[in-house]
């Protein structure tokens, strides 16, 4: 069960994404942005945290939900250690990512060559 | 390897170029929506999975997360690199863009693109052409959630 609304939610998401790509001039690059920020923004007014218990990765893997991870580490690092939190939680929570997509980005560029257009 | 004059502009071109190819195709939006659905879909079941294999391997909730977002932009850069993340995003448009798999190839396709203009400001800053964005608006929209979720807290 938790695949199937995995699937469902996850895949709504994107679809919702692909409207603003086909019906916008929004570049890539700023959609990203748009799913980030948003995702801050549904966590901070408390919907984005029920999504992902309810969706798990369906909420979790689309970009909206690195946002959410955002808002969240802000949180318990604001309950744990006050104003200062509000600097350190959120890219303490999501660091791993962040720090996995460079690692692999920078190792692709040493092993692969730019492909011909 | 792709040497023409434009340079500067050519190359910001160019690295724009593959991310806009997901989206150049004509096709009509509904075939488009099923397509970014499906392939949108399909990566998070793969998430899923990821995140109960490594519950399963005695992870915690948070801990698999982790990893499954590790995983996933493992195995984004990896098609990254051997050239076929592209032409799945081409069918797949946000389906493979919206997920992390879009911003691990984010910062891939310009990092490998950039090689030429040498590892600091070619490779070092292309990297970030488009995570930059994403991880600046980010991080200040936590701050300020944070900042607001403080003052908030103290009455």
């Amino acid at each position: 069960m938790e695949y199937l609304w995995a699937f469902l939610i996850g895949g709504a998401i994107c679809a919702i994404a692909q409207i603003f790509i086909d019906k916008t001039k929004l570049t890539p690059a700023r959609i990203l942005v748009g799913c980030v920020v948003l995702g801050v923004f549904l966590h901070a007014v408390g919907l984005y945290g029920p999504l992902k218990e309810f969706a798990g990765a369906g909420a979790s893997v689309p970009l909206t939900g690195f946002g959410s991870s955002l808002a969240e580490g802000v949180k318990t690092a604001v309950n744990e250690q006050g104003l200062l939190g509000a600097l350190t939680g959120g890219l303490t929570a999501t660091a791993g990512g962040i720090a996995a997509s460079m690692l692999f980005a920078f190792i692709a560029a040493l092993l692969f060559k730019a492909k011909a257009k | 390897m792709n040497t023409e004059t434009g340079k500067e502009k050519g190359r910001e071109k160019q690295t724009y170029k593959k991310f806009a190819e997901g989206r150049a195709s004509s096709s009509p939006l509904l075939k488009d929506m099923l397509m970014a659905y499906l392939f949108g879909g399909g990566i998070c079941v793969i998430g899923q999975a990821l995140i109960n294999l490594y519950g399963t391997l005695g992870a915690d909730v948070k801990t698999s997360g982790t990893l499954t977002s590790i995983t996933l932009v493992f195995c984004a850069a990896l098609l990254t690199g051997l050239g076929v993340f592209d032409n799945i995003a081409k069918i797949a448009g946000a389906g493979t863009l919206v997920p992390i798999t879009g911003f691990s190839n984010a910062m891939t396709s310009p990092a490998i693109d950039a090689k030429s203009e040498g590892w600091v400001l070619g490779v070092g800053s292309k990297i970030f052409n488009v995570a930059g964005p994403v991880i600046l608006y980010g991080t200040l929209a936590s701050v300020i959630y944070g900042v607001i979720y403080y003052i908030v807290g103290l009455f």
